[in-house]
């Protein structure tokens, strides 16, 4: 078990090393650079100058060496500094950000999984019922919508017309209904599918059939055997879901103002603000990297089978 | 039959994980390889005819599933209406009238004209064009590379699989519009560059469920037979195993086309995607978006209109993994 968490790290480190590595080559393509932007058009500076900016900032270092030296600083603690902002630690971006992502990310896991799954283990144990037909149709829509669009339509209906929540920003509890109710939204329907669709698998097996003819009643064959099988398929998608609801709170945070990882993500890329963009995506590999040895290892918990192999 | 309920789902803007709730490694076993491939080599009338039979057990299974006709018949009148938009389309869809500013729906302007005038529903017309145009573009660049990096990790195993599979695990799990917006940003704001950076970050799925089968596949007496006969690693692969995971590729094609749509609408409305001028549906909603409060009905129907087109993609596919998929047969 230890041999295998050591490895899972490993991979992990090297998984993370790959994303910045990415990450790093492709902002190389950027056809401006930021200096552009922090000159603006027309601005009065001379070459000389430049030549300095580049020469602090270590612009003129070739860009394997940069990242070497970004990585060495990153190995200290050291994030660097915003461009754009000039001079802000990126750390203290970060630091600023993260807890405001994290709370909507957390909130709209929890909203999820406590709707999807319950629900989806309903509509398998009951089959081509009316609650299974009309929670199945929400949830084959729910995965078509586009998330911004929802987002847009609720701000028209709950915010212009009917007032009850602000259309945007983070005061107050009011203010969070909108996003983490959106973010939660298609996750609910994908997970409430694929939860039915394990429990209806399940459902098939011999043991299930064995439990009920042993006479076990309806609730602890549920309990017992179908809820515990039904699971594990649920727990693997955990890392996917991660990766998922990150890829949706860049939107959601856009749409709603919120200044969480999201929207800073959005404005660093578009002002080719390197650094910015770099810590944020290393945050987001080291997230997902966590977020999936966690996933392996609570399925080698729940399942004994994983675990004895 | 059951119906299919573990499905690669849509994500909320595209194409990031299929939780398909199976791990990798035992996603699948191969099973399409039952079809035919062992005929492969065998007399060319039988084949022929093996093959027809197949054809129409798969579309009469198909056709049981209506919901799948419906998404079918969708798609027919989308892409007709795509390929007419010059004769249907009412009013250029490019020329502002600043007269007509935020319009709502008339008698001229069925559907009423966007923040600068311009027609919404020749708008949406040819807003068809770039969405089934990004759609079957960056799910060709992304087939091309998910089946080539599959089919060499499945296929040579060993350090190359570990690599590859390592490539793949990271890609499937890293939020792909992160890394999609990134991409965006440094290239030139066009259809064509939109196309490849979303082929270029969306492959990740058919490399896994490709790479799954070509392990299985490369096992079995076929394969060994044509090694035996001299064939090279290449034709192999392209002859003998790859033919084996056409149908599970068309079915992922179809199943993440609905994300790739969402995926360009979503760089599009963050103002990342295509010119603004371009009447791409998620560059509509941005508008929309804009003008929410005084003009709340720019931003309606070009989401209904995704929404509609996404869900008869995946309808479509959910048909065809029926009919296609033997996993799915009883």
């Amino acid at each position: 078990m230890l041999r295998y968490v050591a490895g899972r790290l490993l991979q992990g480190v090297a998984v993370i090393f790959l994303v910045s590595f990415a990450t790093f080559g492709i902002m190389q393509l950027a056809p401006g650079s930021p200096i552009d932007l922090l000159i603006g058009e027309g601005g009065r500076v001379n070459q000389a100058q430049i030549d300095a900016i580049e020469r602090k900032w270590g612009l003129d270092q070739p860009w394997h060496r940069q990242y070497l030296t970004w990585l060495g600083n990153v190995a200290q603690g050291d994030f660097g500094r915003s461009v754009l902002r000039t001079g802000t630690p990126v750390s203290d971006m970060l630091l600023e950000a993260a807890p405001i992502t994290l709370r909507l990310n957390g909130l709209a896991l929890l909203l999820s999984t406590a709707i999807a799954v319950p629900v989806g283990i309903l509509a398998a144990t009951r089959r081509y019922s009316l609650f299974d037909y009309a929670s199945m149709l929400l949830a084959t829509l729910g995965v078509a919508l586009p998330g911004f669009w929802v987002a847009l339509m609720a701000i028209l209906l709950f915010s212009q017309e009917l007032g009850w929540v602000p259309p945007y920003g983070t005061q107050g509890w009011r203010a969070y209904l909108l996003p983490v109710g959106v973010l939660a939204f298609q996750e609910t329907a994908i997970l409430a599918r694929l939860t039915r669709g394990a429990t209806s698998e399940v459902l098939s097996q011999d043991y299930v059939n064995t439990a009920r003819a042993k006479g076990l009643t309806d609730r602890a064959v549920l309990g017992r055997h179908i809820v515990r099988n039904a699971l594990l398929p649920i727990v693997t998608v955990l890392g996917y879901r991660l990766a998922f609801i990150l890829s949706g709170t860049i939107v959601v945070e856009t749409i709603f103002a919120w200044g969480g990882l999201g929207g800073l993500f959005i404005d660093s890329v578009l002002n080719l603000d390197y650094q910015v963009v770099q810590a944020i995506v290393l945050l987001l590999a080291t997230v997902v990297v966590v977020g999936n040895l966690l996933t392996d290892l609570a399925y080698a918990v729940i399942d004994p089978r994983i675990r004895l192999k | 039959m059951s119906r299919p309920d573990v499905s690669p789902s849509q994500p909320l803007i595209g194409g990031d994980a299929a939780p398909d709730g199976i791990p990798a490694s035992s996603a699948r076993h191969g099973l399409a390889a039952e079809a035919n491939a062992p005929s492969r080599e065998a007399d060319a009338l039988a084949q022929r005819g093996a093959n027809r039979s197949e054809f129409g057990r798969a579309w009469r299974r198909f056709k049981r599933y209506r919901p799948a006709l419906a998404g079918l018949v969708f798609l027919v009148v989308l892409v007709t209406v795509a390929l007419l938009a010059d004769v249907v389309a009412p009013y250029d869809p490019l020329v502002p009238e600043p007269r007509l500013r935020g319009d709502a729906p008339s008698r001229e302007h069925l559907l009423g004209n966007d923040s600068i005038g311009r027609d919404i529903l020749s708008r949406l017309l040819y807003g068809a064009r770039i969405a089934l145009v990004v759609g079957l573009g960056a799910s060709a660049i992304a087939v091309v590379i998910g089946v080539a990096i599959g089919a060499a990790a499945g296929y040579f195993g060993g350090l190359v699989d570990q690599v590859l599979s390592r490539v793949i695990d990271t890609l499937m799990a890293f939020p792909t519009l992160a890394l999609l917006v990134t991409l965006a940003a440094v290239l030139e704001p066009s259809l064509r560059n939109v196309v490849i950076a979303i082929g270029a970050t969306t492959w990740s799925s058919y490399a896994r469920v490709v790479r799954a089968d070509v392990l299985s596949l490369r096992q079995r007496d076929f394969v060994s037979a044509a090694r035996a006969a001299g064939a090279s690693d290449t034709r192999i692969i392209a002859r003998h195993i790859l033919p084996n995971v056409v149908g599970p590729v068309i079915v992922l094609i179809t199943l993440g086309i609905g994300g790739i749509i969402i995926l360009e609408s979503a760089l599009s409305f963050l103002g990342i995607g295509l010119d603004p001028s371009e009447p791409s549906w998620g560059g509509m909603l941005n508008d929309g978006r804009a003008y929410i409060r005084r003009y709340p009905h720019i931003a309606i129907v070009p989401g209904v209109l995704i929404a509609l087109t996404v869900l008869a993609f995946n309808l479509l596919g959910d048909g065809l993994r029926d009919a296609l998929d033997p996993r799915q047969r009883s």
